[in-house]
């Protein structure tokens, strides 16, 4: 985002509900006129001298003194409002009729336009929040489903940061014994302890690794879980995913090859988005154009998390299957195999295509159904809800969603296996203190820098020394 | 009666010697004035230079072709490289001196530069003209003219000691205290503060009984701290330590009704990493003991310093206990110690080139800016000097980046954060200490000298250019050069590192942990030869180059990283009032303290990195 000079100084305007009909809307001004420029069509009590978090009836008038609509205007002074400057918020009727004619009269009043994300950005830039809370807030505008609401709303409330703070602590304390055993090396100062400071490492490695392994569920939690429907040309793919959404989206038909291009849909199952791809069915393509899309199909599998597999039990024999899979199943993908069809032959066990003979199918969950008459649906439903949280650390933990956290953190890892490897090699503790510092600034770079005041004052606090 | 002088320092410690030395070689006309000749360049508190970041800083100066350095190689007493066992960014040279030749050589080495003229008076107050200072004036109501001034007033100002319940006007044991300076400057619009500081007691050598004391000699082969071809001592003096007690801890806690620090007659802070013997006891009441180091002042003297006894409680108690300590029963006392309150001025109030905002032409160095420490107080003034030559000459100040030596994070530490209790370099304070090692203070530094045009600073870049060339050779040799198993597996095994079984190169064989340059040297008959013709220092460069240059690497990639922030200018007019995205603390600071740099910038402290991005914004990054 690049913001010229001049716009910072501005005073910004924007719905700040959702747009749509709703019972009401909020209307959010942020700048030095903020104040000014409702109060000039808020005829009745002066705004400019209310106090802030004050909440005020009135109406709006426009040209020729015309009542837009009856409002309530509520004032947030300058530097406690939620960017750091004046901002109002104008609750008003719902209508986007009166929405835009508000908004119009405010920009002509001397707002302009916010653009995407600058009232956060200015939050940030006013020191309103640190950059991780600035983040949060950027998903929470995004969010759109109740899980990855919940977990934006933990990382503005200092999730992320405070455990990460914790982490930091220990880690001052640790760089403050090294610091100390370099600074102070010719007083009669106690040496840290190389067993218990390796502990103390491993033991933040732990916990790093924790934050990183929630990383895929975060992730998959804000962005959905890419999952991909693949199988054999009428094996059922689009019926079961209208199935899943309880929706017509694709298009349906008798005739192999109908789904050409794929087609992406988003199911919300309990909280948890799958982002679901329908492919173009897997067989050796006739013409160019199906050629194509089963290339689309297998690289749409190698991008994705999740591969529903559907195969028709009448029509696909085992072999087949197994062929299918072996195409399909890549390593960062966790496939669940759908028996489709079950109602044209119920006999059909798992045993008939996974024989124990084929041991590299051993783990592969089976889920039978019949996608015309929704036959079991909610059974898939549950596996593949499960197959994401399989992954989850437990919950309340703290869960990180964010790239940037997540590079920052595992910068911080290789710090400090750093750390341990030049203690395994003796090397000296300057080295040492060095990647400590390094994770530390890592570390800093999700919650904020430590200074060396920071560790001289741990030092002098901890330890008698000077001469 | 006096020409106008182009740098007057006021002041002749080791801020002042090393202002009035600088400003000199660079061709100013330059006055040092003092109170008393007789007390130039002393050592206040104990007799030694250098130590764990100090050192660094000395040789720095010596760099800067700067004479701290000089003086106490002629002068030391004892050298001990510290830290040994650490890396080599760690390794810290320290010297003992002896307090009357340090002084002395310093005064005969003044006194050889035709460039310096000294008066010997008080200097009671500044002339300020429309914001620029025209000179000084004395305590009998001369004006000494000048173009540029330096205050180096170390605890003269309105200085008072503290001895238990007795109090008085002093700028040093046995002298007396500056006065007029500070009511000027607050007058003109400083903010001036208090700060205290302590010395131990000095006792009678001949009283103690030296075999009840552990023994500390100086190292083997002793080094030094110029990069010139000073002599290294001869001879050395040991120093011992000795042990505090809980007797010793008991009869000090009598005197704590009595003490000036407990009892809030002392306002002033005092460091926390030199406590008094009473702070340390009073806050560390766990500790059964504490390490006293007693040293020798000097070659023909008897008195002795006692390290590590800082005190300003009454002279009786500290006679009482040092008595307790193991090897003193019999101790005589020269004089106690005492603690020492003077005026500071919050070193906020200068430009990075150490002159003031309010005053132009006046700069101040030492403990007038809040440090502590004789090296410190040297690397300020040498730098003073350097900018008030700078300044007189219309030229753009020199300054030292963080990057470049323990001189620029001392001075941007000071500018951009300030400090509220005396301020002493470690070397946890710099970013990037790998680079900064005593080893190399030439390297960073001498270029910087020469581009100056500081007298002296041509011979001295000949020296650092052979010492590249050397480590550049050596390494390209090693690099080159292989060596069977069986001329190696001997050494290897011997220091517990894996045999090889095929040819390799000698470089991958030193990047061993456990295998050092001496090792190659001793095994392998080519690397002896090879490193015969080179001086023991440009081997120490070339093992240190190698093994340890992932480190280095990564240091240097941080540096640059940083320094594109150091390269963004701030126009000093800039008007920050004007930012109203900026929080109000920054616009304050940033307004008063007028950065040179976006780097700068970022470090004062009230800046956000929030701010910072204000900033960058506005300057179009």
């Amino acid at each position: 985002m690049a913001y010229s000079a001049l716009d910072l100084r501005d005073t910004i305007v924007a719905l700040a509900t959702p747009p749509g009909v709703g019972a009401i809307g909020v209307i959010r001004l942020s700048g030095p006129k903020a104040i000014e420029i409702v109060n000039g069509v808020f005829p009745g009590k002066d705004l400019l001298q209310q106090k802030s978090h004050t909440v005020h009836f009135g109406t709006i008038r426009g040209e020729g003194e015309r009542i837009i609509d009856e409002v309530l205007v509520t004032l947030f002074v300058a530097p406690t409002s939620y960017t750091g400057e004046n901002v109002v918020e104008v609750s008003c009727h719902g209508s986007n009729y009166i929405i835009q004619e508000l908004i119009r009269l405010f920009i002509k009043k001397g707002a302009r336009l916010a653009q995407a994300g600058e009232f956060t950005l200015r939050a940030f830039l006013n020191g309103r929040m640190d950059l991780s809370q600035a983040e949060a807030v950027a998903d929470l505008i995004a969010s759109d489903s109740e899980r990855s609401h919940d977990l934006a709303l933990q990382q503005m409330r200092g999730g992320i940061s405070q455990e990460i703070a914790e982490l930091r602590q220990q880690l001052i304390d640790f760089a403050s014994l090294i610091e100390l055993e370099l600074d102070f090396a010719e007083e009669d100062v106690e040496f840290a302890n190389r067993g218990e400071l390796r502990v103390l490492v491993e033991k933040i490695q732990r916990l790093i690794r924790q934050l990183l392994d929630s990383f895929r569920l975060g992730n998959a939690i804000k962005q959905g879980v890419t999952t991909v429907i693949a199988g054999r040309p009428n094996a059922g793919k689009s019926t079961l995913l209208n199935a899943l959404l309880n929706e017509e989206r694709a298009i349906v038909s008798e005739i192999a090859g109908t789904t050409r291009d794929t087609i992406e849909e988003v199911l919300n199952i309990d909280g948890v988005l799958f982002r679901i791809v329908d492919t173009a069915g897997i067989r050796d393509a006739q013409d160019q154009i199906e050629a194509i899309g089963v290339e689309k199909t297998l690289e749409k599998v190698r991008q994705s998390s999740l591969l529903i597999y559907v195969f028709d039990v009448i029509r696909t024999s085992p072999e087949e299957v197994r062929t299918d899979l072996d195409r399909l199943i890549h390593s960062n993908v966790y496939p669940v195999v759908v028996a489709n069809k079950m109602d044209l032959n119920p006999y059909t066990k798992r045993e008939h295509y996974f024989p124990a003979s084929e041991a590299r199918f051993a783990d592969l969950q089976w889920v039978p159904i019949v996608a015309k008459e929704s036959m079991n649906i909610p059974h898939l439903k549950e596996v593949l809800y499960q197959a994401v949280l399989s992954e989850k650390v437990g919950s309340d933990e703290t869960i990180i969603s964010n790239a940037r956290h997540f590079e920052a953190l595992e910068k911080a890892y290789t710090s400090l296996t750093d750390v341990l490897n030049g203690m395994n090699q003796q090397i000296t503790s300057d080295f040492i203190a060095m990647d400590i510092r390094r994770a530390l600034s890592y570390l800093g770079e999700i919650t904020g820098e430590v200074s060396t005041d920071d560790l001289l004052g741990n030092i002098f606090s901890r330890f008698c020394i000077g001469k | 009666m006096f020409p106008t002088y182009d740098v007057i320092v006021v002041g002749a410690g080791h801020a002042g010697c090393e202002a009035a030395v600088a400003a000199a070689n660079m061709g100013s006309k330059v006055m040092l004035a003092t109170m008393n000749m007789n007390t130039i360049a002393q050592m206040s508190c104990n007799p030694a230079m250098g130590g764990v970041a100090k050192g660094q800083i000395v040789r720095e100066i010596d760099a800067l072709c700067g004479y701290s350095g000089i003086v106490t190689d002629h002068t030391m007493v004892q050298f001990r490289m510290l830290n040994r066992s650490k890396g080599p960014a760690m390794w810290s040279p320290r010297a003992q001196s002896d307090r009357m030749q340090f002084a002395a050589r310093w005064r005969s080495m003044l006194e050889a530069n035709p460039n310096i003229d000294f008066w010997q008076e008080m200097i009671v107050g500044l002339v300020v003209k429309d914001g620029i200072v025209k000179g000084v004036r004395t305590g009998i109501g001369l004006e000494i003219p000048a173009r540029s001034v330096v205050l180096t007033n170390g605890t003269f100002l309105n200085g008072v000691i503290h001895i238990g319940e007795k109090q008085f006007g002093g700028g040093r044991a046995g002298e007396r205290a500056a006065t007029g300076i500070t009511e000027q400057l607050v007058e003109l619009g400083f903010e001036s503060g208090r700060m205290k500081t302590g010395t131990p007691p000095r006792i009678d050598g001949r009283s103690l009984d030296w075999d009840a004391m552990e023994v500390q000699p100086g190292d083997e082969v002793p080094g030094k701290f110029s990069y010139t071809d000073t002599p290294t001592p001869k001879r050395q003096l040991p120093c011992h330590i000795a042990y505090t007690s809980q007797e010793v801890h008991d009869i000090l806690r009598t005197g704590f009704d009595r003490s000036p620090m407990f009892n809030g007659r002392i306002r002033g802070l005092g460091p926390r990493y030199c406590p008094s013997i009473e702070d340390k006891i009073d806050r560390f009441a766990d500790r059964d003991r504490h390490q006293l180091f007693v040293e020798p002042e000097g070659w023909d003297t008897c008195e002795i310093y006692v390290n590590g006894f800082s005190s300003s409680l009454p002279e009786d108690v500290q006679y009482k206990a040092l008595r307790q300590v193991r090897g003193f029963e019999n101790m005589k006392m020269f004089r106690p110690g005492y603690a020492i309150e003077y005026d500071f001025f919050p070193p906020t109030q200068l430009k990075i080139s150490l002159e003031t905002h309010l005053v132009k032409n006046l700069f101040f160095a030492g403990q007038i800016n809040g440090t502590t420490g004789y090296e410190e107080a040297g690397s300020q003034g040498l730098i003073a000097g350097i900018n008030a030559h700078l300044a007189v000459q219309e030229e753009e100040p020199f300054v030292v980046r963080r990057s470049e030596g323990y001189i620029g994070v001392l001075i941007d530490d000071l500018v951009n954060k300030g400090t509220k209790e005396p301020y002493r370099m470690f070397t946890s304070r710099a970013e990037y200490r790998i680079l900064l090692r005593q080893d190399n203070a030439d390297l960073r530094l001498t270029p910087l000298a020469q581009k100056l045009g500081m007298a002296g600073s041509d011979e001295r870049m000949q020296r650092v250019e052979a010492k590249n060339d050397a480590a550049e050779h050596i390494e390209k040799v090693l690099r080159d050069l292989s060596v069977e198993p069986g001329q190696v597996n001997g050494l290897l095994e011997e220091k517990g590192s894996s045999p090889i079984n095929q040819k390799v190169k000698l470089h991958g064989i030193l990047l061993r942990p456990q295998i050092s340059m001496e090792d190659l040297r001793t095994a392998i008959p080519q690397v002896a030869e090879l490193l015969s013709g080179y001086e023991q220092e440009f081997v120490d460069l070339a093992e240190t180059n190698m093994k340890y240059e992932g480190y280095i690497r990564r240091e240097q990639e941080m540096v640059d990283k940083m320094n594109r922030l150091e390269e963004v200018h701030l126009h000093e007019d800039f008007n920050y009032q004007q930012l109203a995205s900026l929080s109000k603390e920054a616009r304050e600071k940033l307004s008063r303290m007028k950065p040179r740099t976006i780097g700068q910038a970022s470090r004062i402290s009230g800046v956000s990195p929030a701010d910072i991005s204000v900033l960058l914004v506005h300057v179009g990054r």
